[in-house]
């Protein structure tokens, strides 16, 4: 085992397949010489040459549109979009013919396109650079939409991806990509060194796509959520000293529903949280299933915790951000409900 | 065989790397106090760059984008415009805009979070700082559209850089703008990098971007882009031309982008360190200082003045723009702000949110 923060494993991740499977090519912005802003293709095209390791012109779209023309001709794609803000230009592509291809062709046609982009606030982004538009992926059928929340999950995760036979939008927490974040902004940063999911096999593993982690196991409540929120919510509960039990969604579509409804009947109280805006949200598909599956085991009301509805702010980053306080309080008022 | 359409690109220069003039000049190229002017927006672009960059590195302001090194393009396009005309900019055009009459003050806000700095209390008709790249040419044709349907003379002039000209955004701008024959002005400032991309990569060592258009009957120019007086020349005339009905235009600006792409970004990971210095178009202010110093109306010493004159300009304005509060330093910007303008009257269900934010951040 290696020690591996999760722009490391992500890289890795890249270098095994590259490796194993000719078929496999990455191609994005400053993906190539450069070895991306955050450094994730760093080194991969010294490694295995320019034809593989392509540095596009500034077009999502076309990144995008050409990507599934690659996987439909027999190649591996894995297209780099520089930030998820950016991914806008090429959601026609990934609407209107990634995700039907298979359908509209009887299977004759599939394109194993894997998207990957960094997501999420946290650096100081603004409106630009740190939304999380996940659920707007999740909502299209066809593809697969998937957000690790540590360096081990990362690797394994996008392993399946590349692997995986479908299209796959993988978001990357970025705020995550150095370190575990609690949500506090005041402290100084910690590595992923001394995390135990910093623990990175230096070969070829999987983590399965479609299935939820229970992160730690608890009594008290079930918080459900996943990307940089996992651990603040770890943070959270700690400070409450509630016995929680926290889910990483990590799969958001299609959905390990059963980790989630086992969960919560066992525990009788659940809280979903994400980064992303609440209305319209990811969670709001969360507490859907779970209150129909779980309706009868709940000792209160779902809690949801999210973003602000507003565009992400400069100014105001970490009273936009759900941070502890937000889920602090969800969690108070959750364990007095009767 | 027959041919059925022949198309030029024209180059533009009025001075040499050195300064000198290499043929007749405009009478304009001979007026000090134009050329004074337009000499000192580029330093004062220079030297709020340099401001900025050190209160980025201070913690005082979020991601900044220099534009050291292209001070005659985003100066030369800006004094060619007439006051009715509008900028449609994207994030390294801060001289053009200051030109234009947004102040150093907004500015700094801008870059510093606070939204208030891109409601410009000067020119109300330019579009704010684009970031999400290419995106922004496609708004200065409808910008450009509504000026036709008014029967208005005025002119839109759009700026995006090489990297930009890779976007669907950039293309279809250019096909609407030749169909309606929109009055704008885009300008390619082709700076030579994209982040780390050089613009070979899109496609610019084929044929110049001022070619992009031709196939949409947009005719185009390329521009020593550090030569202020070819910039103001050719942007005047086709700034004229959109006016008076004349139809859209492509300039292609030849520069260097002397800095990082932004202060996140480190070039001396994919690009020499002293490339600029081999740039074959030299620096455009020292250009423009020695044709004016040739034609004898600026000296060194002049120089020397005006650089200390602009830094306490500049320091004056930042800290004006403290006292609208900041996102480090007291007064603090008020958080309950972030709910303002979302929508045109907040709904009560942001209403509500904006309390519970106070109440549970608020302490």
């Amino acid at each position: 085992m290696a020690k591996m923060n999760m722009i490391e494993a992500i890289r890795s991740a890249l270098d095994v397949l590259m490796d194993k499977d000719p078929n496999v090519v990455i191609l994005g912005q400053d993906v190539g010489y450069f070895g991306g802003v955050f450094r994730c293709t760093d080194g991969l095209q010294r490694k295995y040459g320019e034809h593989r390791v392509i540095d596009a012109p500034i077009s999502e779209g076309g990144i995008i549109g050409a990507a599934i023309g690659m996987g439909v001709n027999g190649l591996r794609p894995v297209a780099e979009i520089q930030f998820a803000d950016y991914i806008y230009p090429g959601f026609d592509q990934i609407v209107s013919e990634l995700a039907r291809l298979r359908y509209r062709t009887c299977g004759e046609f599939f394109s194993p396109v894997t998207i990957r982009t960094p997501c999420g606030g946290g650096i100081r982004g603004g409106q630009t650079h740190s939304q999380s538009p996940e659920a707007i992926f999740a909502h299209i059928s066809g593809i697969r939409t998937v957000m690790p929340s540590n360096p081990y999950d990362a690797k394994g995760l996008l392993i399946s991806s590349i692997e995986s036979d479908d299209p796959v939008v993988f978001f990357e927490p970025k705020r995550l990509y150095n370190g575990p974040f609690d949500g506090d902004p005041d402290k100084p940063a910690i590595s992923w060194v001394s995390h135990p999911k910093g623990e990175v096999p230096e070969g070829y593993y999987t983590v399965p796509l479609d299935t939820a982690e229970i992160i730690k196991t608890g009594e008290e409540l079930t918080i459900v959520t996943y990307g940089t929120l996992v651990h603040v919510a770890q943070a959270a509960a700690d400070a409450v000293g509630v016995d929680a039990e926290i889910i990483d969604v990590r799969s958001l579509a299609p959905l390990d529903v059963k980790t989630l409804v086992d969960s919560v009947n066992k525990t009788g109280r659940c809280l979903v949280a994400h980064e992303a805006t609440r209305f319209g949200g990811y969670g709001g598909e969360l507490v859907a299933r779970i209150q129909k599956e779980c309706f009868y085991s709940l000792q209160a009301p779902i809690g949801r915790v999210a973003g602000w509805d507003t565009p992400y702010p400069h100014a105001f980053e970490w009273q936009y951000f759900p941070g502890k306080k937000r889920l602090i309080n969800a969690i108070n008022k959750m364990m007095e409900a009767a | 065989m027959t041919i059925v359409a022949r198309f030029e690109i024209h180059y533009s220069r009025f001075l040499d790397a050195e300064g000198k003039a290499v043929g007749a000049l405009p009478a304009f190229a001979r007026d000090p106090g134009e050329l004074v002017a337009m000499y000192r927006g580029m330093v004062l672009t220079r030297r709020f760059d340099a401001k900025a960059v050190a209160l980025q590195r201070t913690g005082r302001l979020g991601t900044f984008a220099v534009s050291l090194g292209q001070e005659a393009a985003v100066i030369g396009l800006a004094a060619a415009m007439r006051e009715g005309d509008v900028l449609v900019p994207s994030y390294r055009e801060s001289g053009a805009m200051l030109w234009r009459g947004v102040t150093l003050e907004e500015l700094l806000l801008y870059w510093g979070g606070d939204e208030r700095g891109s409601d410009f209390a000067g020119p109300r008709d330019d579009f704010p700082v684009a970031v999400p790249v290419g995106t922004q040419a496609l708004h200065a044709v409808g910008a450009a559209y509504a000026f036709k349907l008014r029967g208005e003379a005025r002119a839109v002039v759009a700026v995006f850089g090489d990297g930009a000209t890779s976007k669907g955004d950039v293309y279809e701008a250019l096909n609407f703008a030749g169909v309606w024959q929109a009055p704008v002005v885009f300008v390619a400032v082709n700076n030579q990098w994209a982040i780390s991309t050089f613009q070979g990569f899109a496609g610019g060592e084929r044929r110049p971007f001022a070619a992009r258009g031709l196939g949409l009957g947009i005719p185009g120019i390329r521009v020593d882009g550090n030569d202020l007086l070819a910039i103001y020349s050719t942007t005047l005339w086709a700034a004229a031309r959109a006016r008076r009905g004349g139809g859209p235009t492509l300039i292609e600006l030849v520069t260097y982008r002397g800095g990082a792409h932004s202060t996140s970004d480190d070039p001396t990971k994919y690009r020499p360190k002293d490339e600029w210095a081999s740039f074959p178009l030299g620096d455009p202010i020292e250009r423009l200082k020695q044709h004016l110093i040739a034609l004898g109306h600026w000296s060194e010493d002049q120089h020397e003045k005006l650089e200390e004159e602009l830094k306490v300009e500049v320091l004056a304005a930042w800290k004006e723009a403290q006292q609208y509060g900041t996102m480090t330093e007291e007064p603090f910007l008020d958080p309950a702000t972030m709910f303002d303008d979302v929508f045109a009257e907040t709904p009560s269900d942001l209403e509500s949110q904006r309390r519970y934010m106070l109440e549970i951040e608020g302490s």
